[in-house]
């Protein structure tokens, strides 16, 4: 850029001088004729003309004009002549004359910009070579030749690529000595390498090769050839370790990332990383970025094993390991950060998990106790704001990361543990947790033996201590043993000495006196068919009950008291659904009630909905009473000889019309029909008045996600009802006010919402009472499944897209052809 | 057999046939399902109801005993002692009350047993009494008696030793003691003392057996310790002694084909036992229950079967053998008190709700 504006400067100021225009002319004179002529001859002597300006001849120019050609013209002439080289242009005068004669410009003329050009050109080939397949495509189309096609092409040019390596590595064992010098003069001689030996052995013209090829996307192709030959290569030699590190290290900045991803990915563990890499990362700025920023904070698409060599490559040298230590605090920052969990991706936050559990497995404890203060303070408000998000997984994921992190930082501290349920993921995060060469004895990975119980004993012990102590040979008796077939046995239960009550109106009572525990838990168990039994009686308590049943807290370790709680208030308030729902409802925006309650309150209002919904509910109760002496009728187990006779009448009765065998529920009025309002509205009508305890809009977004995912529910279960239509108008008015929601799980709950207002409502009314309404949920869906960072979140809206679709397509048929 | 196959037993068949088919259809050829991922197992038979109920003991009911009607009446005879002190003697047949023995002034019967010579009944009641019956030709009177002189629960034993001759445990005086007595002649034949250092409290339950090598009697005792003693009664030494419980022993029987026997108490578990050839006791193991409490245990006569009576109302049965709970009988509304066995495999239950059921299950085939 200097340079340029410098000669533009010179340029203004000659004009003035006659002299120093001679040379330009001359200059442009040349270059027009090299451009143009195909006479040898012409070429031979306008170049000897130019000759002069270099001052090497036996008739030099003027000084003058020597140094404004040097200053100015020289480079232009160099790429001109660059320009020219082919086989057929030097060949245009026999004996190599035009080629010494080329060569001499490079050679006699200032080496800076020789050298300058001479790298331009370089590129330009590196180009050349790795855009081949694209420019013979281009050009030749279909009748392109197969080993052209880039999945050929590029592992051919792998191969080259390691010829070439071979004859640098070859060249350099030659300059060498090894017997005599040994080892210590080959290190000194090595970092200059381009001219060991007196040969020319750069590797960069490979090193732009490699960076262009891998830039233009071709890593798998190229390094799928590369690198397994290069690891069994470098593996035994250092020579060739070097080689390959200088072959990195001269590629291009710019080239640098394609590199290294492709070389991270290709590698099959840390050492051959380190063997091909060297400390490359302390070398080269880009290469550090590279690997400590790039491929851990900002990209999160590689494998497990990936990021175990990139991190395992960091571990493996003194040198480097201060990196990882920097890696891992800024990797516990990130996780810690509240708007990071709030915003990345799921996939995203695990990867940094895992990034996190392999750097700890990998750091001794000397190390983590320099910068323990700093680590455990990210660490401890990273669980905080895990604990705190509405998404299981991440929850999940904030227990399993601090469990590891506290005993690997803190490992005197008291541990810390957590309760959450083992699947796949959490057994691979853990895995991680170990070292590696901890996880390769299957011993400790097996899962821990079961305690043989004193069944089990006893069996053995028995069955080996029988034959001896039996007299008689009764081996057919052993046998015919093993067909007792034992009888269903789930009624062993342990007894209770305490009776429940016998009347709804009695378990108010029993419920909220205290004394005798046993009656408490009876009455608790028996509450449930008590109710379905009794519907009437029930009625005349039944806010009453809800009420006790609502406030009820466990106070004995009752085995499933939170189940058989919510049944019971499920049954309540079916059983009366409008008294019931309107008390649950105003109680939800009560004050004074745990989060937990108020949640208990969606819960039960969306399965007394579901239970009212369901079509026949009246001639099968799912909940059956209490077992008694003989079957019941009607009960789900029909005996076997009824089953025996219904097949054999089947199998001797012929059918004239054949339809479906099983027959649908009987026809019966939807009992959710009258009473949905009372369900809906008055929880969808106060969300954004927020209450001295609770702040739907502000800290308790887990309740507002349930909220909505009920609203939702409730809206879906009123398909075929009478409300549903202002149902639908106000949940897409509700959701419109939360669109832009922070939280995952809300965003769900709304984008699930959408879906069962189309579900729900009829089409027809859709689009004649809620036409802006769907326009703008249209426009947002389209939105959120573009750029929502939340993989559910995109699909829901897709989902509920695909809807939006099939409805216009109902109403509005596509014109016939 | 006199007893009409009842409901249990076509079920049975119907499980087992239909069990077979199962199979058989699983091996069919070319079906390389491998066994786990085959169809899940049917759910089992519902728990099977009593063969019949015998009502009208009118009180609890204490103790139970099969009488094989062999020289009898032809029909096999249940014996049941109550709460009052009555003994009913009750038909098979026809399910009737045939006779009402009242010879215990009230006071329970614990424990009732006919004698090897014909058709003669030892009752045990808790007035101190034990009452030989003559049942012989419709009769019903008491031909002898016995004073005892512990008011205990434990229930007395017989072994015969002859023709005519048998021998009878019962618990003596003193609190710890068994006295053995030979009948008919009520003589004294010992006492078993226990060690003054053992304290094992008192005897709770009795079983005298002999075994097949040796003629002499061996006593099996459940203390109130919890241990169980092996006495050789004409040495009068303990041969040896294992604690099975932490709770009174409430009930014992022994196998002596198997050399095996089991135990039960007041607490959770039932304790399986074996002997070896040196007389030494080992405990094999424990069988955890639902409930605490078991207040007799029986092996049916044909050593497959182990029904023992729980306080929590319901009645177990284990394949003896492995030990494989196989039925749990709920049918009664208060703690089951005895249980007994028939010849033929018939099971008898007493129980507090003055009920005594009879059950016919897994029959010999």
């Amino acid at each position: 850029m200097v340079d340029l504006d410098f000669s533009r400067a010179f340029t203004v100021n000659s004009r003035m001088d006659p002299v120093l225009s001679t040379v330009r002319l001359t200059v442009r004179e040349a270059v027009h004729t090299l451009s143009s002529s195909e006479d040898g001859g012409c070429i031979f002597s306008t170049l000897g003309s130019l000759k002069r300006y270099l001052g090497e001849t036996e008739n030099p120019a003027l000084p003058e004009e020597q140094e404004e050609f040097a200053r100015i013209h020289f480079s232009t002439f160099l790429r001109c002549l660059v320009g020219k080289l082919s086989p057929d242009w030097l060949e245009l005068l026999p004996d190599g004359q035009l080629e010494e004669l080329w060569a001499s410009f490079f050679l006699e003329g200032p080496a800076d910009q020789a050298f300058l050009v001479l790298m331009e050109a370089i590129e330009g080939a590196a180009s050349k070579v790795v855009g081949l397949p694209d420019h013979l495509g281009n050009r030749l189309q279909r009748e392109n030749l197969a080993g052209f096609f880039p999945q050929n092409y590029f592992p051919l040019l792998g191969e080259e690529l390691l010829q070439a390596l071979h004859v640098v590595v070859e060249s350099l064992r030659a300059s060498v000595d090894f017997e005599v010098s040994g080892w210590c003069v080959l290190m000194a001689l090595l970092p200059l390498l381009p001219v060991a030996g007196g040969l020319d052995c750069s590797v960069s013209f490979l090193s732009q090769v490699l960076g262009k090829a891998c830039v233009h996307g071709r890593q798998k192709e190229l390094l799928g050839v590369l690198v397994p030959r290069l690891t069994a290569l470098t593996q035994g030699s250092c020579l060739w370790q070097r080689v390959c590190w200088r072959l990195v290290e001269r590629v291009p900045d710019r080239a640098m990332e394609a590199v290294l991803t492709g070389l991270v990915e290709a590698a099959s563990g840390p050492e051959v990383l380190s063997w091909l890499l060297g400390n490359l990362v302390m070398k080269s700025k880009k290469a550090q970025f590279v690997m400590t920023q790039k491929l851990l904070f900002l990209q999160y698409r590689y494998t497990t094993p990936v990021l175990r060599s990139l991190l395992g490559y960091l571990a493996m040298d003194s040198q480097r390991r201060p990196l990882l230590i920097q890696a891992l605090k800024e990797l516990l920052e990130t996780w810690g950060s509240s708007s990071a969990i709030r915003r990345a991706p799921l996939a995203q936050q695990h990867y940094i998990s895992k990034a996190i559990l392999v750097c700890l497995a990998h750091l001794g404890e000397a190390e983590l106790q320099d910068c323990r203060d700093e680590l455990l303070a990210s660490l401890m408000a990273g669980v905080q704001s895990h604990l705190d998000s509405s998404l299981p997984a991440v929850r999940r994921l904030g227990m399993i990361v601090a469990e590891v992190a506290s005993a690997q930082i803190h490992p005197e501290g008291p541990p810390l543990r957590f309760q959450y349920e083992e699947d796949e993921l959490t057994r691979e995060l853990l895995a991680l947790a170990t070292p590696q060469p901890a996880a390769d004895s299957p011993s400790e990975a097996g899962p821990p033996v079961a305690p043989v119980t004193a069944e089990t004993t006893n069996e053995e012990m028995v069955s080996s201590g029988g034959p001896q102590a039996q007299p008689e040979g009764s081996d057919s008796e052993l046998d015919s043993d093993d067909e007792f077939v034992p009888y269903d046995m789930s009624g062993d239960t342990e007894l209770r000495s305490s009776k429940a009550p016998v009347y709804v109106r009695d378990c108010v009572e029993a419920l909220t006196t205290s004394e005798n525990w046993e009656r408490w838990e009876a009455t608790l168990r028996a509450l449930e068919g008590l109710i379905f039994r009794s519907p009437a009686a029930t009625q005349e308590v039944s806010v009453e009950l809800a009420k006790v049943l609502l406030h009820l807290e466990e106070k004995t370790g009752v085995a499933g008291f939170e189940a058989l709680r919510q049944r019971a208030l499920v049954a309540v308030t079916v059983t009366d659904p409008v008294r019931v729902a309107e008390y649950l409802t105003t109680q939800f925006y009560a004050l004074n009630y745990s989060l937990r309650q108020r949640m208990d309150i969606l819960d039960v209002l969306t399965l007394a909905a579901q239970e009212l919904s369901r079509p026949g509910r009246r001639q099968k109760p799912p909940q059956r009473g209490p077992p008694g002496p003989g079957p019941q009728p009607g009960s789900p187990a029909t005996p076997a000889w009824q089953a025996v006779v219904e097949e054999r009448i089947r199998s001797k009765t012929r059918r004239v019309s054949k339809g479906s065998a099983g027959q649908g529920p009987a026809a019966d009025p939807n009992k959710f029909n009258s009473v949905a309002g009372y369900f809906f509205f008055p929880l969808i009508q106060l969300f954004d008045r927020p209450l001295v305890t609770f702040d739907l809009l502000g800290d308790d977004q887990l309740v507002l996600g349930r909220l909505v995912h009920t609203l939702g529910a409730l809206m879906y279960l009123s398909v075929n009802t009478m409300v549903a239509v202002p149902m639908g108008k106000a949940l897409l008015e509700f959701v419109w006010a939360l669109r832009f929601h922070g939280d995952i799980y809300v965003r769900q709950g709304l984008l699930s919402a959408v879906s069962s207002v189309l579900l729900s409502v009829p089409a027809e009314r859709l689009l004649a009472d809620l036409p802006d309404e769907l326009l703008e949920a249209q426009s947002w869906l389209a939105d959120v499944a573009q750029k929502d960072p939340d993989e559910d979140c995109r699909t829901l809206a897709i989902k509920a897209l695909l809807l939006l679709e099939k409805l216009r397509d109902k109403l509005l048929p596509p014109p016939p052809p | 057999m006199p007893l009409a196959p009842g409901t249990s037993h076509t079920s049975d068949f119907a499980g087992r046939s239909w069990s077979e088919a199962w199979t058989e259809g699983r091996d069919t050829p070319g079906d390389c399902i491998p066994p786990s991922m085959v169809a899940p197992p049917s759910p089992p038979p519902p728990p099977p109801d009593p063969q019949f109920v015998l009502r009208g003991a009118r009180s609890a009911v204490h103790a139970l005993h099969f009488c094989g009607g062999a020289q009898g009446q032809g029909h096999p005879l249940l014996l049941s002692g109550s709460l009052h002190g009555l003994v009913h003697i009750w038909s098979l047949q026809t399910r009737r009350v045939l006779a009402t023995l009242d010879g215990h002034a009230g006071k329970c019967v614990t424990w009732l047993q006919t004698l090897p010579p014909g058709p003669q009944l030892l009752s045990q009641g808790r007035d101190l009494r034990m009452h030989v019956w003559d049942l012989a030709e419709g009769r019903n009177a008491i031909v002898d008696s016995v004073c005892l002189e512990s008011v205990g629960f434990c229930r007395g034993s017989v072994l015969a030793c002859g023709p005519q001759r048998w021998m009878l445990a019962m618990p003596g005086k003193g609190g710890d003691e068994v006295q053995i007595l030979e009948m008919p002649s009520k003589t004294s034949v010992c006492s078993l003392k226990p060690e003054a250092e053992a304290r094992p409290g008192m005897p709770m339950c009795l079983q005298l057996w002999q075994a097949d090598s040796s003629p002499l009697p061996l006593l099996l005792a459940g203390y109130e310790d919890g241990s169980v003693a092996l006495w050789d009664v004409s040495a009068r030494k303990v041969c040896s002694r294992v604690a099975c419980h932490e709770e009174p022993v409430m009930g014992l029987d022994f196998d002596s084909q198997k050399a095996r026997g089991v135990s039960g108490s007041a607490e959770k578990a039932l304790a399986v036992w074996s002997l070896d050839e040196q007389r030494a006791l080992q405990v094999h193991g424990t069988h955890q229950l639902t409930n605490p409490g078991v207040a007799d245990v029986r092996i049916r006569p044909d050593h497959r079967l182990l029904a023992t009576a729980g306080w929590d109302h319901r009645i177990r049965v284990f394949h003896w053998r492995t030990m494989k709970p196989l039925a749990v009988l709920a049918f009664h509304s208060a703690a089951v008190h005895c249980l007994a066995f028939a010849t033929d495999g018939l099971l008898a239950a007493g129980s507090g709700d003055q009920r005594i059921s009879v059950w016919s299950l897994y029959p010999r085939m």
